[in-house]
């Protein structure tokens, strides 16, 4: 179906000596290419000034590039989540303007002098504390993923929504400076038999989610900043919870409050949401490790391969709310034969992770699939592996391998494959 | 209060003992604490004094809930259906209400008195929310008396039938050891397309 192309060396002077046979080169032009002989607008006129654009915006060029929703998904945009344009990006940073947004109750548009973070609880002291305090705390850095727990959820049925920023978007990747939790918790003094954390957002839905204390004391953070400036509106402005690797519902955003307790709140985003029907009328609860994941963004079916055969850049994302990913498997078959994926970029726990499959394409149809494996040993399943054991109701924590049929022409579409 | 005086009472209060501590922040007020404490646990910790009957509850639900989640609970268009499903938990399409499924009453409490009625929240008071708990128990048939009266005195000994199918996380045992092999040739002998997601037209383009 496709080779990889030899690399280095001596590949190098072999393909040096091909080129000077002409084989490389054998493609010549019908006329000249304007985009060259023509003097552009550009290469003639001045453009816009240093004081025309304060925050800068992308190129008009690329105004396709936009966080989209499934207006029938939810009821009112107020309570529904948009999508990341995955297959938009490279590396492994989600610029800030598209990380993908969940909101309950809209968008908490705080005056940061009005927000005050409370501590309360099984403490030795119930404190308040201003943003301008909680800049004297020590403060770190960390990139980290943030997946929807719901993030495929809409697929488990089988394949529905023909887009990678449909079926894979409610993620992003930034890097957060924030306050370590347990910073914070030590100037409260955490009373003897303190074991759960309540965080909760300032936001219409005041959101709350139950937390233990061992995970909060372990990594958890109070951001205030992703990807060094200030967090997003949407995004929790201005401080919000970072539970690295766990479910993205934990991460409360617009961040008030922590209560310290002794069990758990089951508040309704753990109790009636986010929890998973098993299909014996069960339920797990709990569920807060995001596991590991990976998918092809490009292409896909909003990223069709455009350029005919030869050769191509296969690429796309893969993380484990459970480490690190040393390494993707790629078939281009539907998973008779596999190939190990070039993992580039940085690898650190928590984070997306880039990788790509640089391979000469035949022009024939494609079954394509990636699948991750994470630093604790755990391989992606297929979807049909978590159907086996979860049924299809259980709406979260959807981390089966996803497929994409490439037709002859490079179209893309999303399949399930025996 | 003077910035000396502040730092006086946090040492009275034991501050400096701890070398660690930054002693930034002040004490919350106890009417602070109020303000924002008003979570409930199934247990009832932090249940305010109150009551309320489900007749009342239903006037309120009438006027303040029954236009997304109709008047009985059963849910307007895609808004939540609050009652009813019972038994449905494993059919193919199973309603998730707080009768099917909840397993605490406390969270109905809490999430209605926090985040209800949508687009006004922190709106209720604390009988209402009592009177509106009453009314959903009633439409769920979990009681039968339209004068219940829910308090913060009875409140604990509601307990909801699908309380005991929920259970803890157990990927680790049941998942994660089947999921570790990793194939790479030969790995089946052939393939097929079982289905498609084009033809379904539900996907966003993007010149919408």
């Amino acid at each position: 179906m496709a080779d990889k192309p030899k690399t280095g060396r001596r590949a190098f002077l072999k393909g040096g000596l091909a080129a000077a046979g002409g084989l490389a080169a054998s493609k010549a032009a019908a006329a000249p290419d304007t985009a060259i002989t023509k003097v552009q607008p550009w290469r003639k006129e001045l453009g816009p000034g240093v004081d025309e654009s304060g925050y800068g915006l992308p190129s008009p060029f690329e105004s396709k590039v936009q966080r989209r929703n499934v207006p029938w998904l939810t009821v009112d945009t107020k309570t529904s989540i948009n999508f990341t344009p995955i297959h938009h990006l490279d590396g492994t940073i989600t610029p800030n303007g598209l990380c993908f947004e969940r909101h309950h109750s809209g968008v908490a548009e705080i005056d940061p002098a009005q927000h005050r973070l409370m501590v309360n609880g099984m403490v030795e002291r119930e404190l308040v504390f201003t943003l301008e305090d909680l800049m004297r705390f020590p403060r770190e850095n960390h990139v980290y993923f943030m997946e929807c727990t719901a993030n495929s959820g809409m697929e488990w049925r089988g394949p529905q929504l023909n887009g990678v920023q449909f079926t894979h978007g409610m993620i992003h990747n930034v890097q957060y400076t924030g306050i370590p939790l347990r910073l914070i918790l030590e100037e409260a003094g955490l009373k003897p038999g303190a074991s759960w954390l309540l965080a909760e957002g300032a936001d219409a839905a005041a959101m709350t989610r139950s937390i233990p204390l061992d995970k909060i004391l372990d990594d958890c953070l109070v951001a205030f900043r992703q990807n060094g400036e200030a967090l997003r509106p949407e995004n929790g402005y201005p401080l919000r919870l970072v539970v690295p690797g766990w479910e993205g519902n934990m991460w409360i955003k617009w961040l008030r409050r922590l209560e310290i307790g002794d069990k758990p709140w089951h508040a309704r985003e753990e109790s009636s949401k986010y929890t998973d029907l098993m299909p014996d009328g069960t339920a797990r609860r709990f569920t807060w490790a995001m596991d590991a994941k990976s998918v092809i963004t490009n292409p896909s079916p909003q990223a069709p391969i455009t350029h005919g055969p030869g050769p191509m850049i296969l690429t796309g994302l893969a993380w484990s709310g459970r480490g690190t990913i040393p390494r993707v498997d790629i078939t281009l078959d539907g998973g008779k034969n596999w190939h190990k994926a070039r993992m580039d970029g940085p690898s650190t726990p928590f984070a997306l992770h880039r990788f790509y499959y640089d391979f000469n394409w035949d022009g024939g149809e494609m079954l394509l699939q990636s699948r991750a494996t994470d630093s604790t040993g755990y391989v992606q399943p297929t979807k049909d592996a978590l159907r086996t054991i979860r049924g299809v109701n259980s709406v979260y924590h959807n981390n089966g391998i996803q497929t994409w049929f490439v037709n002859e022409l490079g179209e893309a579409e999303n399949v399930e494959i025996s | 209060m003077s910035r000396f005086l502040s730092v006086l009472i946090l040492s009275l209060l034991g501050f400096s003992a701890h070398a660690q501590q930054l002693g930034l922040g002040r004490v919350a007020l106890p009417e602070e604490v109020a303000a924002w404490n008003t979570d409930i646990r199934p247990d009832g910790q932090g249940l305010p004094v109150g009551s309320g009957n489900a007749l009342d509850g239903e006037e309120i639900f009438a006027e303040k809930c029954a236009a997304c989640h109709g008047d009985f609970g059963e849910g307007v268009d895609r808004w939540p259906a609050l009652a009813g499903g019972d038994g449905s938990l494993t059919d193919e399409r199973p309603l998730k209400t707080l009768g099917s499924y909840w397993p605490y009453l406390s969270t109905a409490w809490d999430y209605i008195y926090r985040a209800m009625p949508y687009g006004d929240a922190a709106s209720l008071e604390v009988d209402e929310t009592y009177a509106i708990v009453a009314y959903l128990l009633f439409v769920n048939d979990i009681v039968s008396d339209e004068e219940f009266t829910l308090s913060n005195v009875n409140f604990s000994e509601i307990t909801l039938q699908n309380e005991p199918n929920f259970r803890l996380d157990d990927r680790a045992t049941v998942e994660y050891p089947a999921f570790t092999e990793a194939c790479m040739t030969d790995c089946k002998a052939s393939v097929e397309i079982t289905v498609y997601a084009t033809g379904k037209d539900v996907t966003p383009t993007e010149d919408d």
